[in-house]
């Protein structure tokens, strides 16, 4: 893959994303947002997968392709009454926090733009997911298992604060 | 068989007893049948232990095997171990633990048949054989202690396994205490071990004694450690003035009493003071001595007259202790732990007898309501005769043998010091010995039933409970430690299986006749070599051993025999009428039927001196402390007072008025605060930016 | 054209991250406030992975996104519950009617 059509992916990718997320925060329309949430969701995959991230690349669509979106869209459906056909949100603090916002991200940008981050050459990618594998079975093991405990603690957590009577 | 699974195996046979416990404790309530694992796991345990010895005896006779692992280091001179040690004794004394706890356990299938508790009693079983293979197998002074303790304790359960009978749980509880008392004395010997070489190994220790390294370096304190750690011996094998116990811990079931209070627990003293053995000096030895002396004369006198079946036996074993212990105090190491494991074999079938007389009559254990039980349990009548001729010391038996070395000891030591006492009193019990065993089968087994309903109910007993007394019995026999039935000298036990351990106490402070030839007279080391394996320390030594042989030899016989035909004059063919003869001697009887008084006294003063301080302790406490105490409240309510009237105006002003300050102020900034959780994110993103643009 | 390097992802991931931002502070839906943690939590991903493609620490930044997804899973849960609990009580999902700790 020769640096132009890297280069094409990476804008189409990034602008894919970015505009995407744009929408997601302005619709007002939630269901709409949360289709723009999945192009999102895409393309910040894609990206994973320009970084040489193939395995949480995968993880990123399953997880939340397959799974927070499909959440996400349940809870829109049971927080609003079927007749209720106009499924909108409105916005408050608009102004405040385009000031705000453009603010921080404009100091961001500037922080790393300006600041010379050290960086390696890099080579082509190799294949991540054994070797993801090997280290969190051996080195972050512990870590690993404790993930598996709060899944489970959040499903049962879950469960109980959705299910108790209001 | 190498080294590597010599250790394995009595890792094995240290750890499967604690299994068993473990499990039975745990699913005791719920399995029925579990005991059936500990018998399971004990029948290992002896086949291992069986293995072991064959092993060790055939292969590595002269081999020490050590292993050592460390437990935690508390700086690089100071480690502390954990280690095995493997000679012949060693084996030997885990075979015998071995085979005596598996027979028990066999023997109590049928005795504790219907208990409530009856599979925590196998618990209690499996963690007592657990610990005292730790006391066995171990090679440091430290882990024994440990293991010690943990005799106690199984002991204490297994004393007072029928806690609601309240004589049992005081028994319990007594026999706790007295131990503690014999252990404080171990812990001070111990530590003063423990400071001097920081080393709790009793190799590493006897190396740096023979070296000339002495505790606190004076002459003064060897011996003094050596007492110190006898008196931890004092207690568990019962010596006086600590033997109280034991005539009580008789509540226990008898099984228990067989295993712990006859043949192992018991033993375990006289094994630690041979594991000692090599630090002695002729001070110490003299005090063990005298202690066992005691110990052998006072308790068999007391034996005389007692009338429950264990109590007798329970006292023939204090006496029969204390025989060990002295032996151990002239100098015949050999014979101690000889007669530690005849004694533990016939001690055991004289208690197992004792309860299948019991189990026969129904829990009844007075022997003057026997009588005529011969007909009935001639199996058990034929076992506890051998048992007893063995404790008598007749020809033919182990216990004349070991005995009989006994005897010829203190007989050789006399000869060598001038100190006869201790073969007077020597063959004085013997004859005793001899004596109240044979009172005690009399009664029981011969003449006319006294309690004939008990009587005619009476039966013999099931497999499991016969088969332990023929086992134990046939052990009493001669041949399976010699082939001449009249000396072990040339038997296997004692030339090849025992050898005389090394002495590291310095020269001065030995008996003369114990001194090392090296240093008496320049002999030829071939010549020294010869006498390796002999009972002896020195030529004297033997000299002395090999006259003293025959004269004590069949004065032994003759006491054993005059003793036997005292109680059958006596008893069987009643020429003399006891009572009579008892009234005649009233203060004498009484005194030795109510044991020397040694309860009463010990009540009437340490137990009721122990009262008295406490009393003034708490008079001091109530008057004086209590007094001070109530006086310093009085005082401070006082101050409280005055405190109390500036608090309330000064103090309490200034913080109201700085709280009506604290409230306008928030009246005014409660603006800020909507509620709202965006408003918040909205100021928090300014203030980071602020913060950005500062930095 | 120039190369595209570490600071062209970083500009995804700021811009992600501001919209993120925007969407918490400014949608009164509870659950688009979701989506915009959702987008913050992709942002620090991708940051994650383009440090981990960029630098030189072995595969460790790749692990840290995978617990930021696995986490990000929990948490969507955990919120979609309460937000549900919310809907139940007061009969909204929307926040700036959810005030009452004020009174």
């Amino acid at each position: 893959m020769n640096d132009l059509t890297y280069n094409i992916i990476f804008y189409l990718f990034a602008a894919i994303t970015v505009l995407s997320a744009f929408f997601v925060v302005t619709n007002r329309n939630i269901v709409y947002s949360a289709f723009f949430l999945l192009f999102t969701f895409f393309g910040v995959a894609g990206i994973y997968v320009l970084l040489g991230a193939d395995f949480v690349a995968i993880v990123q669509l399953i997880v939340y392709v397959g799974g927070i979106l499909i959440l996400l869209l349940f809870g829109v459906m049971l927080t609003n009454k079927i007749t209720n056909v106009e499924i909108k949100s409105g916005t408050i603090n608009i102004y405040p926090a385009v000031i705000g916002v453009g603010l921080l991200s404009g100091a961001l940008l500037a922080a790393l733009i300006t600041s010379s981050w050290k960086t390696f050459p890099t080579e082509a990618p190799l294949p991540t997911t054994a070797a993801l594998g090997t280290m969190l079975l051996q080195e972050y093991a512990l870590i690993f298992e404790l993930l598996g405990i709060i899944l489970l603690i959040a499903l049962i957590g879950a469960a109980s604060i959705a299910r108790r009577e209001a | 068989m190498t080294e590597n699974s010599i250790i394995n195996i009595s890792l094995a046979i240290l750890f499967l007893p604690l299994l068993g416990f473990a499990v039975t404790l745990l699913l005791g309530k719920k399995v029925k049948s579990i005991y059936l694992f500990e018998v399971f796991l004990i029948s290992l345990v002896l086949i291992g232990s069986i293995v072991l010895a064959f092993n060790k005896l055939s292969y590595f006779i002269d081999d020490k095997i050590v292993s050592e692992l460390e437990w935690f280091r508390l700086s690089d001179s100071l480690v502390i171990k954990l280690g095995f040690l493997l000679d012949n004794i060693t084996v030997l004394m885990l075979f015998v633990v071995a085979l005596i706890s598996a027979l028990v356990h066999y023997f109590s299938i049928a005795y504790m048949k219907g208990d409530a508790r009856y599979n925590r009693y196998f618990a209690y079983l499996g963690i007592f054989t657990f610990s005292m293979n730790g006391i066995v197998l171990t090679n440091n002074i430290l882990m024994m202690y440990i293991f010690w303790e943990l005799v106690g304790l199984s002991s204490y359960l297994l004393i007072g396994f029928w806690f609601e009978k309240k004589s049992a749980a005081d028994a319990g509880k007594k026999a706790f205490l007295v131990n503690r008392i014999g252990d404080i004395g171990m812990f001070a010997g111990i530590l003063i071990l423990f400071l001097t070489y920081n080393t709790f190994s009793f190799d590493t220790i006897f190396q740096a004694i023979g070296a000339g390294k002495l505790p606190f370096n004076s002459d003064l304190w060897l011996p003094v450690t050596g007492i110190l750690l006898f008196m931890g011996a004092t207690g568990k094998s019962a010596q006086l003035p600590l033997h109280v116990w034991l005539p009580d811990a008789m509540e226990g079931p008898t099984p228990v009493s067989a295993l712990i209070h006859a043949a192992t627990m018991v033993a375990a003293g006289v094994y630690l003071t041979i594991r000692i053995f090599g630090l002695l000096t002729a001070d110490a030895m003299m005090f063990i001595a005298v202690i066992g002396m005691l110990s052998a004369f006072i308790p068999a006198t007391i034996a005389l007259t007692q009338n429950d079946i264990k109590k007798v036996l329970a006292y023939s074993t204090v006496s029969q202790l204390g025989y060990m212990v002295m032996a151990l105090g002239v100098g015949a190491y050999k014979f101690a732990f000889f007669h530690l494991v005849t004694h533990a074999f016939f001690k055991a079938c004289l208690f197992l007898g004792s309860g299948s007389v019991i189990h026969a009559m129904h829990h009844e254990q007075d022997i003057r309501n026997m009588g005529g039980l011969k007909k009935k349990l001639p199996l058990t009548y034929t076992t506890f005769l051998i048992s007893s001729l063995a404790i008598s010391g007749i020809p033919l038996t182990s216990g004349f043998l070991s005995k009989d070395g006994i005897l010829a000891s203190t007989f050789a030591f006399g000869s060598l010091t001038g100190y006869w006492i201790f073969a007077v009193v020597g063959f004085l019990v013997a004859l005793m010995t001899a004596f109240y065993m044979f009172r005690l089968i009399i009664i029981t087994f011969h003449g006319e039933p006294r309690d004939h309903h008990k009587f005619e109910h009476a039966h013999e007993s099931p497999f499991v409970m016969a088969m332990p007394l023929a086992v134990l019995a046939t052990l009493s026999i001669f041949i399976f430690y010699t082939p001449n039935p009249f000396s072990a000298d040339q038997g296997w036990f004692l030339t090849k299986w025992i050898n005389t351990p090394e002495l590291h106490a310095p020269n001065a402070t030995r008996f003369d006749f114990m001194q090392s030839e090296v240093v008496l007279e320049t002999e030829p080391v071939a010549e020294h070599e010869s006498t390796h394996g002999e009972i002896t320390y020195s030529e004297k030594y033997t000299e002395a051993m090999h006259s003293a042989h025959y004269p004590a030899m069949f004065l032994s016989l003759f006491v054993a025999v005059l003793g036997i035909l005292t109680a059958f004059v006596f008893y069987q063919w009643k020429k003399v009428d006891v009572d009579k003869l008892a009234n005649s001697i009233k203060p004498m009887y009484n005194f030795s039927l109510n044991k020397w008084y040694f309860d009463e006294l010990y009540h009437k003063t340490f137990v009721a001196g122990l009262l008295g301080i406490s009393k003034i302790i708490y008079w001091f406490d109530a008057t004086i402390v209590d007094g001070i105490v109530n006086g310093s409240a009085e005082v401070t309510r006082r101050i409280a007072f005055f405190t109390g009237g500036f608090d309330k105006y000064v103090v309490d002003g200034l913080v109201n008025l700085m709280a009506y300050i604290s409230g306008f102020i928030g009246l005014i900034f409660r603006r800020v605060q909507t509620g709202k959780v965006q408003t918040y994110i909205v100021l928090v993103i300014f203030s980071l930016i602020i913060l950005l643009f500062l930095f | 054209m120039i190369e595209v390097g570490l600071n062209h992802f970083l500009v995804v991931s700021t811009l992600l991250f501001s919209m993120g931002i925007y969407a918490i502070v400014t949608r009164k839906n509870a659950i688009q406030v979701l989506m915009g943690v959702e987008l913050i939590l992709n942002a620090a991903n991708i940051n994650f992975i383009a440090f981990t493609r960029f630098g030189n620490f072995g595969l460790q930044g790749h692990l840290m996104a995978l617990f930021v997804i696995v986490l990000a899973a929990a948490e969507a849960a955990i919120a979609l519950a309460i937000v549900l609990n919310i809907y139940k009580t007061l009969s909204t999902v929307n926040i700036d009617e959810v005030d009452s700790l004020k009174d």
